[in-house]
């Protein structure tokens, strides 16, 4: 048996000289550079200085007296910036609306890709369309609908007079948030309809025929057996794309830019390393977005019961 | 109402969504399409069907200015990007899919949770990093930090794909006298094709998309690429914005993807959904 334990020996050994490079490549991509920014929250930092001058500072950027004399003074830092608060219910309230509309639009597509018909093929490579297409194109061609003077989206709703006079979507504070929403739905509904559809194909055709021939109604069959066997499929599609949601950055920058009603957390935080020279208030900032998702995934996975890790190895 | 009759309207029903699914996921590019190929004053008319035909927008995007070079970042950003990170994967998932070591588990949360980062929590971390290694400007910044997201998920996939190939194969050329490396080139990879290309598309369509690090990382014009260079174009002035020509440079960048999604759309939802539902 000598050999035998020899052979796994090397082969245990070849598998971490496999495994290294990787390894090393995503620690320094994202391992160190993600302890090297909660690390920055803790310090002065501001790139228009030398690094020297860094200074920690401790919990000052999260939460701190600043102390005017006499008593007098005030707590300052980020838990207390009602513009971060603004950005986290601005994320907040942008990811539960969309994914909400996706996860029933993605249900509906889902079920009608599901359906056999002539021309399937075609009808699923166009949904694919608005997920291929870069962020930033569908934010400006969306933008370029949403003109307020020469804009397809505005002419549509007059002559339906769904809207009296032009509305300026993506400037106007009342609808910056419902533009971005609707651009987002365009985008990334298709995602959520495949991860449904895969779902819905995992099904045995046999419980359809049974309720067929009982005579149940098809709505009354979708609820009550359809739905319930495809939630996995629907948890696991949901926390995909409240993931995506709540880092969401690129559609706000391009689509409506420095407005305080769309201003998510990543914009802030981007903001502040780098337009406000406050590089250790940006990391700060980082750092609890991180924690923020993290803390969400965890309590998802946990109430979802979910098993990511597929079969277990 | 009689079975036939509700037979028709069902049918009548799938169809209207049909019609209704498929002219809402394309509308947008069509109309970014005929908007291109209106030149000058005509964009300022709103039109449902073509009207004129003008290369124009085209003539002006490719002729002058960085967007030619712009393109060209984009394709070497890109291609290394999938080049790298599939070279990378196919050795890791080959440790992780077939052999059994300590950690490997705890390794692949690890990995699985890396993808699910949010870019903008390394960003600072990452910025001091590239400057101090001045790779600031460079293209070689976005191919490494595109890792981040290319990486855990072509490993997560190759490692389910590898674990499904038959144990046969790998005892036979044991028997043979292989060593590992040789098992996955010589072996293993003539059967991988199929998550090859899916996982390579997959990465190549996430690093041609990205803006963030893209943004964050290269402020010259030249070495922008695709999207932050969409996202910058302005005209003479800032009130200005030419429509006509951002719409052309949507399409150039897009037409590419478009037709890569109608030849490969079993291959990419097999891969989107093998990287989520599959685990």
């Amino acid at each position: 048996m000598a050999a035998q334990s020899n052979l796994s020996r090397e082969k245990i050994r070849a598998a971490w000289i496999f495994l290294a490079p990787m390894i090393l490549v995503l620690l320094a991509v994202a391992g160190w550079p993600l302890l090297r920014t909660i690390w920055l929250g803790f310090t002065d930092a501001k790139l228009s200085v030398s690094a020297d001058t860094w200074n920690w500072v401790g919990f000052e950027n999260y939460l701190f007296w600043l102390d005017y004399g006499e008593g007098d003074g005030e707590w300052i830092g980020l838990l207390v910036d009602p513009a971060w608060w603004s950005s986290v219910g601005n994320t907040v309230l942008f990811t539960i609306i969309s994914v909400s509309i996706e996860t029933v639009l993605g249900v509906i597509v889902a079920l009608v890709l599901n359906a056999q018909f002539a021309g399937r093929g075609f009808v699923r490579a166009a949904i694919l369309v608005p997920w291929a297409i870069p962020t930033i194109v569908s934010a400006k061609m969306w933008a370029w609908m949403m003109h307020d003077q020469f804009g397809i989206l505005n002419d549509i709703f007059l002559r339906l007079s769904l809207i009296s006079a032009p509305v300026a979507w993506t400037a106007s504070p009342d609808t910056a948030m419902a533009a971005v929403i609707i651009v987002d739905v365009w985008k990334t509904t298709p995602f959520m309809a495949l991860l449904i559809l895969a779902g819905l194909q995992m099904l045995p055709g046999d419980i359809y025929e049974a309720a067929k021939i009982d005579g149940i109604n098809p709505v009354k069959v979708f609820f009550k057996v359809t739905l319930p066997l495809i939630r996995p499929a629907i948890m696991v599609a949901i926390i995909f794309r409240a993931l995506d949601s709540l880092r969401i950055f690129d559609l706000i920058y391009v689509l409506t830019p420095n407005n305080d009603q769309t201003k998510t957390m990543s914009v802030f935080a981007r903001e502040n390393l780098f337009d406000f020279d406050n590089f250790a208030y940006g990391s700060a900032a980082s750092t609890a977005l991180f924690i923020i998702i993290a803390i969400i995934t965890i309590v998802y996975i946990k109430v979802g019961r979910l098993d990511l890790g597929g079969d277990k190895t | 109402m009689s079975r036939s009759q509700q037979r028709i309207l069902t049918q009548l029903g799938l169809w209207f969504l049909i019609v209704i699914i498929s002219v809402y996921a394309l509308f947008p590019f069509y109309y970014a399409i005929i908007t291109s190929f209106k030149f000058g004053s005509e964009i300022f008319t709103v039109n449902y069907f073509p009207q004129n035909f003008s290369l124009g927008n085209y003539v002006s995007v490719l002729g002058g200015g960085n967007f030619p070079r712009n393109l060209l970042n984009s394709v070497i950003v890109s291609t290394a990007t999938v080049a790298i990170s599939l070279f990378l994967a196919i050795t890791a998932s080959y440790a992780l899919a077939r052999v059994r070591f300590r950690g490997r588990s705890l390794l692949l949360f690890t990995i699985l949770s890396v993808s699910m980062f949010p870019q903008i929590a390394v960003l600072a971390g990452l910025f001091e990093m590239i400057r101090s290694m001045g790779l600031y400007n460079s293209l070689l910044s976005l191919i490494l930090s595109y890792m981040i997201f290319t990486l855990p998920f072509t490993v997560w996939v190759l490692t389910t794909f590898m674990r499904d190939l038959p144990i046969e194969l790998e005892e036979a050329a044991i028997v043979d006298g292989a060593k590992p490396h040789q098992i996955i080139f010589k072996v293993f990879m003539p059967l991988m094709w199929p998550a090859l290309v899916t996982t390579g598309l997959l990465a190549f369509i996430a690093a041609w998309n990205e803006f963030l690090f893209a943004l964050t990382f290269v402020s010259n014009d030249e070495q922008r690429t695709v999207p932050v260079a969409i996202a910058l174009l302005s005209g003479a002035s800032e009130f200005e914005v030419p429509w006509g020509a951002i719409m052309a440079a949507s399409v150039i960048v897009t037409v590419p993807l478009v037709i890569l999604v109608l030849i490969f759309q079993r291959r990419i939802v097999a891969g989107l959904t093998a990287g989520a539902v599959k685990g």
